[in-house]
């Protein structure tokens, strides 16, 4: 039995009289050392955390309103990035890693692939003006055949952010065990190991510091693209049964995350446009979830730290585009983050994908929009799937 | 007194089929490293060098050079990094071939050292956000 036990509303109503104590995943490492779980359960309300990283599965619906004479949008570019127009007449859905059209991919080896639907997604929350070019097949409820015209983000009549799978917990770390240099979603990677590439926020990322998914499910309310989103679903790819350590923190690629919110509210500097050399266009999010310390155990759970996370290294060379994964080794966060590991018996240079500097910033703007009363935990109206579940 | 310069030279194609470069370092006693060298398809050379040495051997060398016909010209290509776009992931520390970016070691940001930059551009076309680019 707890010793210490708090709902989700008394938290709330501590937050609105301004009260609870807020601190970040990684003021919380020092906070569980010190007072151990029950003491930084019972000091502690609500722990922030925060990851910042190319997040390949996002997108955002737009629609761009009706036109006269009507036109049902058949095929649909922004910026000359081609949209999913396979909804009703004037909604679309702009995909993050969609090149624009004329990009010439990687036939001029390797592709630079200099602007794509992330890019489109960051014109717009910079309040740039973005062309639209709707081409229509003509009904008689919607005749119109072609229509250009010049938008702001503000001149779509709905735009939401709806990212089907972000914030994975944990994940790999690229290597190159082959004979040539190769380029992929994890950054370029040189031969014969020459670099070793990670992409989490590790201890600050905000599944890593609730491992079962107790506080973190559909209705979190979340901070997404620096304004206010919600945790929908499961992410697509979601894996609970991913191995973990004795303390329960996924050693591999685990859970992840469907995220929905208004981009209207969102901000360029937590929405970048991303291109990834080789690879392909892709979308920078910001992503802080507050997570509730409702008893010892979610303390024990947010005091984790970068030596108690691992991550398993993976050829990139050959094994993961075969889908012949094999785990080369295990690294901890700590580790990774001293800019060098041991591997094969030499000393390779690790760099992130991930930004650790955004991430802090982020735990710390939650941290302020909570401690101000203006952001509420949202309950969780149904669970993910999880392990002990 | 040591200086270290760094220069674009030019080859006529008279001249690619000979061991030029070499004989700065034997005759005048300087240092050099090769940034970038190329012959194009008319047969001209060209090479981007840092050369390093005492002031005397590096204007001896210089002379050598003009008198065998390369055409000598100042390097003055420069790599930027635009703060405003960079989002301190660390990409660029992995890939940079003389180390010209480092981590803090407790902010985590990316600090560029241009002076030790060569200019290869290796990062220009890395950096998923583009914050790097050819300066003026």
């Amino acid at each position: 039995m707890a010793k210490v036990c708090k709902t989700f509303e008394e938290i709330n109503e501590r937050i609105r009289r301004g009260e609870a104590v807020v601190v970040t995943a990684e003021e919380m490492v020092e906070i569980v050392e010190e007072k151990g779980p029950e003491g930084a359960a019972k000091e502690v309300d609500v722990v922030t955390t925060g990851t910042f990283a190319p997040m390949c599965s996002s997108g955002a619906f737009l629609n761009f309103g009706h036109t006269r004479p009507r036109i049902k949008g058949h095929r649909v570019l922004i910026n000359n990035v081609p949209a999913y127009a396979g909804l009703a007449a004037v909604d679309i859905y702009v995909g993050a890693t969609e090149p624009a059209i004329d990009d010439p991919l990687n036939k001029v080896y390797p592709g630079s692939f200099d602007y794509g639907g992330g890019h489109v997604i960051e014109d717009l929350v910079a309040g740039r003006t973005v062309h639209l070019v709707v081409e229509g097949y003509g009904t008689h409820c919607y005749p119109n055949r072609r229509v250009e015209m010049d938008l702001r983000l503000s001149d779509f009549r709905d735009a939401f952010l709806f990212n089907p799978r972000n914030c994975y917990q944990n994940y790999n770390c690229a290597v190159n065990l082959s004979d040539r240099i190769i380029y992929t979603y994890m950054g370029v990677l040189k031969p014969h190991a020459g670099n070793i590439n990670y992409c989490s926020a590790g201890q600050l990322s905000p599944l890593l510091n609730d491992p079962f998914y107790r506080t973190i499910g559909i209705g979190t309310r979340i901070f997404l693209g620096g304004g206010e989103g919600y945790v929908v679903w499961h992410g697509t790819q979601h894996n609970p049964q991913a191995p973990r350590t004795s303390a329960g923190v996924p050693k591999a690629p685990a859970g992840t995350l469907a995220v929905i919110g208004d981009l209207k509210g969102m901000s360029s500097e937590w929405l970048k446009g991303a291109s990834i050399q080789g690879y392909g266009p892709s979308l920078f999010v910001g992503i802080g979830i507050p997570i509730p310390v409702l008893d010892e155990e979610m303390a024990r759970f947010t005091g984790v730290k970068d030596e108690d996370v691992y991550a398993q290294i993976v050829d990139f060379g050959w094994d993961y585009p075969q889908m012949e994964v094999q785990v080369l080794g295990e690294v901890s966060y700590k580790e990774l983050r001293s800019g060098k590991v041991l591997f094969q018996g030499k000393e390779v240079p690790t760099v992130p994908l991930s930004s650790y500097v955004k991430a802090r910033q982020i735990a710390e703007t939650l941290k302020g929009w909570i401690k101000e009363g203006r952001f509420l935990l949202g309950k969780p109206q149904g669970r993910l799937p999880s392990q002990s579940s | 007194m040591q200086v270290s310069r760094r220069i674009v030279l030019h080859f006529p194609a008279s001249l690619t089929g000979q061991p030029i470069v070499y004989r700065l370092a034997r005759d005048y006693g300087l240092e050099f490293n090769i940034i970038k060298a190329s012959v194009s398809p008319e047969e001209e050379g060209l090479m981007v060098l840092e050369v390093r040495g005492d002031e005397q051997g590096v204007e001896a060398g210089m002379k050598y050079l003009s008198e065998k016909g390369v055409m000598i010209e100042p390097f003055s290509q420069r790599v930027v990094l635009r703060e405003e776009r960079c989002i301190h992931c660390g990409l660029c520390v992995g890939l940079c071939p003389v180390g010209a970016f480092r981590m803090e070691p407790d902010t985590y940001y990316i600090r560029f050292e241009e002076e030790r930059c060569l200019a290869c551009g290796l990062c220009i076309k890395a950096c998923p956000p583009r914050a790097m680019e050819v300066g003026l």
